[in-house]
């Protein structure tokens, strides 16, 4: 099944223009393919596990020199573009060159080194590879929860059933809410505002009563019963003020008289 | 006999509506009084044979007993919300079978045997799934995460425990068998001798 899909990769695959409909023949890649086959393949063991499986290719009996020289390929280009993904195929290549030529030095005779095959490890990695690759097959042939096994959910929704409610008189209510509000009164707070009361603008209203040349009694600005307490402090203030910067004079006759102010 | 029909009828209702699997534990809460966990599976063994004639299986996972639809409705349901079904890449598929079948593993152990790096989207997804979970780390340089399989790996797979994972005891020695054959055959291996 999975081959199947990853020749229908590579049929849509093109490498300048050309479309790639062959899988690999053997481990000779050209590098502009290699993405392609990156996509197709998980890795350099199931690219191996596929040549050995479909191709009857024996992958340890390659020529060096052809594997090397593309191997120097490889190095080459990745200087240029971006191949880190060909990581673990280099890897894997110069794995296969090391068992080659380990192969074709003399074995070093030494009994107490198990030093087996240089090929076991190689063979070693493949078997657990593709064992895990049939598990993952045999695991995804089992329907799952979510794509295509499905749980019943009936619905449960439960339900409280009204109770019956003690009668309540209507004087036990009335009790009832005079202590909220009771209650309530302790929680009240007393909110202190800020005045929106101007200094200046009481300047400006105490000199266009005065006109120009009015004597007005220093009494007849301040309305005790009406303003409340910040007003008349304001006007006091904004009087002092006027004295101040000279534009209003207060007079007095004599101690204990009406005071009088005018214009400077 | 009146009695056993009314528990019977709450276990079932409490299987269909739950929307988790029920452990005998759970079921035993269902009851003021003390039920034997041998009359619940009795109980269980009946409500099973009562819909072996209709649409639900009982089936037992990890976390207990639950109702799904029988295997011949697949098609039919899958059809009702396409998309639902939720597919993962082969890379996913991989990973998971090697923490299923080799945990704990970490990270290391599962680029070492599939021979790549590892995407850590692809971890994440499987994470995200609570298919797989860390639980703990080794004891080596670098103190790596041990990652293993969760009891909702097995729900969703409707398995009771690990050992019911596919065996794959017979496709190791027939995989082993073949590549050995084929990679370290006896002429090669007289050639280095040969000398």
């Amino acid at each position: 099944m999975s081959s199947e899909l990853q020749t229908d990769l590579l049929n849509d695959a093109k490498i300048y223009g050309e479309s790639l409909s062959k899988l690999p023949q053997d481990l000779y890649i050209p590098p502009d393919a290699l993405e392609v086959y990156l996509d197709s393949f998980q890795g350099p063991l199931d690219l191996l596990l596929y040549l050995i499986r479909k191709n009857n290719i024996d992958i340890l009996d390659i020529p060096m020199a052809t594997l090397t020289t593309q191997y120097m390929e490889y190095v080459e280009k990745m200087k240029q573009i971006k191949l880190e993904l060909a990581a673990d195929y280099l890897l894997m290549s110069a794995m296969l060159i090391e068992i080659k030529s380990r192969m074709l030095l003399p074995p070093i005779i030494n009994d107490e080194d198990d030093d087996l095959d240089p090929r076991a490890e190689l063979v070693k990695k493949l078997i657990e590879y593709e064992l895990m690759k049939t598990a993952s097959q045999e695991l995804d042939d089992i329907s799952q929860v979510g794509r295509d096994r499905f749980i019943a959910q009936g619905y449960f929704e439960k339900v409280i059933e009204p109770k019956s409610l003690p009668d309540v008189s209507i004087e036990e209510l009335f009790n009832a809410w005079k202590n909220v509000i009771k209650r309530a009164e302790q929680f009240e707070t007393h909110r202190i505002n800020r005045a929106e009361l101007s200094v200046r603008e009481h300047m400006s209203l105490i000199i266009k009563k005065l006109g120009n040349d009015q004597l007005i009694s220093f009494d007849s600005f301040f309305n005790e019963e009406k303003d409340p307490i910040p007003k008349l402090v304001v006007c006091f203030l904004a009087i002092l003020e006027l004295t101040k910067e000279n534009l209003i004079k207060i007079n007095q006759q004599e101690p204990c008289s009406p005071i009088y102010i005018q214009r400077a | 006999m009146e009695q056993s029909v009314k528990y019977k009828n709450i276990i079932e209702t409490a299987l269909l509506t739950s929307g988790r699997p029920l452990s005998i534990d759970d079921l035993q809460k269902l009851f003021e009084e003390k039920v034997e966990r041998s009359t619940i599976r009795m109980l269980l063994d009946d409500i099973k044979n009562d819909w072996n004639e209709k649409t639900l299986n009982l089936v037992l996972v990890a976390h207990g007993y639950r109702f799904e639809a029988k295997p011949m409705f697949t098609d039919s349901l899958m059809r009702l919300s396409p998309d639902r079904a939720i597919k993962y890449s082969r890379a996913v598929m991989e990973v998971l079978a090697i923490i299923a079948y080799r945990q704990p593993v970490t990270r290391g152990d599962i680029e070492k045997i599939r021979g790549v790096s590892l995407n850590p989207n692809t971890l994440r997804q499987l994470l995200e799934r609570e298919w797989v979970e860390i639980i703990g780390q080794k004891e080596v340089p670098g103190r790596p995460s041990l990652y293993a399989t969760t009891k909702f790996f097995l729900d969703d797979f409707a398995l009771k425990s690990l050992n019911q994972l596919p065996d794959i005891s017979h496709s190791e020695d027939k995989i082993s068998h073949s590549l050995e054959e084929k990679l370290l055959s006896a002429d090669a291996s007289e050639q280095i001798n040969d000398q």
